[in-house]
């Protein structure tokens, strides 16, 4: 398969998750945003517009958004708390742990702007860390959408659930990847393409890499398989296995630290049921240097190029 | 309950307090004896709550921010009703779901998880807020100690009560002046208490939190704004020994002096 010769049209998940929320409130009256003055980068400026009274703007405060939200919950409301991911889950950690997922707080945590979203303001910005921090707490699952369809899918799916979670959204523009219709199902990986050499599994900005990446590799006569894994926590043991035992080795890539993310949970899977080579992509445990989210990615080794050098690399080590 | 019964209800929380923590071998005794007025005034004439049903969606709200004094809080939803009385006995014992700090899920009538400090205001503040949009007609109370002030979160939320004009909300500090290691004079001293509060736009009672005629009225006061009763109190009321002494933050009386414990509460009764 050749590359794609133009480039696709690429979507901003924020705008995903707005007109879906947007929706839920209009559906809902018990549904609130709650934030700490990020209606525009929250992307809340339609919904503060429809549901005035529903927007609970609690100012530059994240403990008190996170406590605000628990309280609400526990009033009978249905909040989606929302803020820039560095500031949501470095902040307000403690009260994520104790008040939402210990106190099993029906409260949505939406997390803007993840990743390296933020690359040119710097380390303080970036929100490498989150998926290390949030998917070690028992109760909160833990989601980084593909694509404007999976964030909408994952945003409605957690209206429904009983119980806190974390959507993990970015602001980078991804290409559609999931077919229109999508329905998310918690801890289910989504088969994007099969093949038996290798597995390429990631989730959020990156599975549109791996998905290109596959492709540079059948051009070299290596069949990958990807799986788009948006659920970090409860990880997709079964696909992981099947992937193990099928493909004989695994890559992972993300836009986090490669230490406590994704890769990290596909490893801990890996080790405990079926050990194979695996290579574990992502910010190299360092604060990212000065640049955009792409180019940083990029100069941490997750080209599709690069990504597919690496992952025929890792077939070689196959016994 | 009248004034002169939920005196003697206190003392008799304070008592079952007491043979809980020495029967543990562990507590927060200080503060429990501090804040069990305060408790018992909530649970037997304040709070509009029905054991029977403790989701019920109208119900007050009430959140023991300052967590560690768990044990006072199990004692008084026991009395209350809330759970066996006879279950005091399993408090921090192996698998018991009373351990040392009050866990929602699974204690009936806990509203929220506590522990960490700085945490049950914010969410009292949430509480508070989430009736003001549906208009359910519940108040909410929550207790904070003193030392907690010192969190930053607490102020977050007292600044945010203030500009949600949560006049359905009363905090109460039991100001019983220590905190684990020291007196809070000694760290960050934090009084008075009652400006601050006023400057941060809520009203400000300042009462004697150990004196059941006036803790009752001020819990039962409303405000046009988030209201604060400053409860001046005792660390480890009502046991002399203990009284205002920092070390009995967690401090565990041994055989005699939980004999004069008991004597002393005993006596009261």
């Amino acid at each position: 398969m050749n590359a794609p010769l133009s480039s696709p049209k690429l979507f901003d998940c924020r705008d995903a998750f707005a007109e879906t929320l947007e929706a839920l409130a209009a559906a809902d009256e018990t549904v609130v945003a709650v934030c700490n003055d990020s209606v525009g980068s929250s992307k809340l400026g339609g919904f503060k517009t429809k549901f005035p009274e529903r927007l609970v703007n609690v100012g530059i405060a994240e403990q008190n958004m996170v406590g605000v939200g628990a309280g609400l919950a526990n009033g009978g409301r249905l909040p989606f708390v929302c803020a820039a991911a560095c500031f949501l889950t470095g902040r307000a950690l403690e009260q994520i742990k104790a008040d939402l997922a210990y106190s099993n707080a029906n409260v949505k945590l939406v997390g803007i702007s993840s990743g390296m979203a933020y690359g040119e303001l710097g380390p303080t910005h970036h929100s490498i860390e989150d998926f290390a921090w949030t998917r070690v707490l028992p109760n909160l699952p833990v989601i980084a959408p593909a694509d404007r369809i999976e964030t909408a899918a994952a945003v409605k799916w957690a209206a429904s659930y009983a119980g806190p979670c974390f959507l993990r959204l970015s602001r980078v523009g991804v290409p559609d990847l999931l077919p229109e219709g999508h329905v998310f199902e918690l801890g289910k990986a989504n088969l994007l393409r099969d093949g038996g050499d290798v597995t390429l599994i990631a989730n959020g900005t990156l599975t549109h890499r791996i998905v290109t990446a596959a492709g540079i590799l059948a051009e070299r006569g290596i069949a990958a398989r990807v799986l788009n894994m948006a659920t970090v926590r409860p990880i997709d043991e079964t696909a992981i296995i099947a992937a193990a035992r099928e493909t004989g080795a695994i890559l992972t890539a993300e836009e986090h630290s490669i230490f406590g993310g994704l890769g990290s949970a596909v490893a801990e899977v890996v080790v405990d049921h079926a050990p194979v080579p695996m290579k574990r992509l992502g910010v190299p445990g360092v604060f990212a240097h000065t640049g955009s989210a792409e180019m940083l990615l990029d100069e941490y080794g997750m080209t599709p190029a690069a990504i597919a050098d690496a992952a025929a690399a890792l077939v070689q080590r196959k016994a | 309950m009248e004034i002169h019964e939920l005196e003697r209800m206190a003392r008799s929380i304070r008592r079952r307090d007491l043979e809980a923590v020495f029967a543990a071998g562990a507590g927060h005794i200080g503060g429990e004896m501090s804040v069990i007025d305060i408790l018992t005034a909530l649970y037997f004439r304040v709070l509009k709550i029905d054991p029977a049903q403790p989701k019920l969606p109208e119900r007050d709200r009430f959140v023991l921010s300052k967590g560690h004094t768990a044990c006072a809080l199990y004692v008084t939803l026991a009395k209350r009703g809330f759970l066996p009385e006879a279950e005091i006995e399993t408090f921090l014992a192996p698998h018991s779901r009373l351990n040392g700090h009050p866990n929602c899920n699974k204690v009936p009538g806990v509203e929220t998880n506590t522990g960490p400090l700085g945490h049950g205001l914010p969410v009292a503040v949430g509480m508070a807020k989430a009736a003001k949009l549906s208009g359910a007609r519940y108040h909410t109370y929550v207790v904070t100690g003193d030392g907690e002030m010192q969190e930053g979160s607490n102020w977050e939320a007292i600044m945010a009560a203030a500009q949600f004009g949560l006049d359905n909300l009363t905090l109460v500090i039991d100001h019983n002046r220590f905190q684990q290691g020291a007196s809070l004079a000694d760290t960050n001293g934090l009084a008075p208490l009652r400006p601050r509060l006023e400057a941060f736009g809520w009203e400000v009672a300042e009462i004697n939190g150990n004196a059941m005629a006036e803790v009752v009225p001020a819990l039962e006061h409303r405000s046009g704004r988030p209201y604060c009763i400053v409860a001046h109190t005792n660390k480890g009321h009502g046991i002399s020994f203990m009284q205002d002494r920092v070390d009995w933050h967690h401090k565990v009386p041994n055989k005699e002096q939980y004999a004069i414990a008991l004597a002393e509460l005993s006596e009261a009764l």
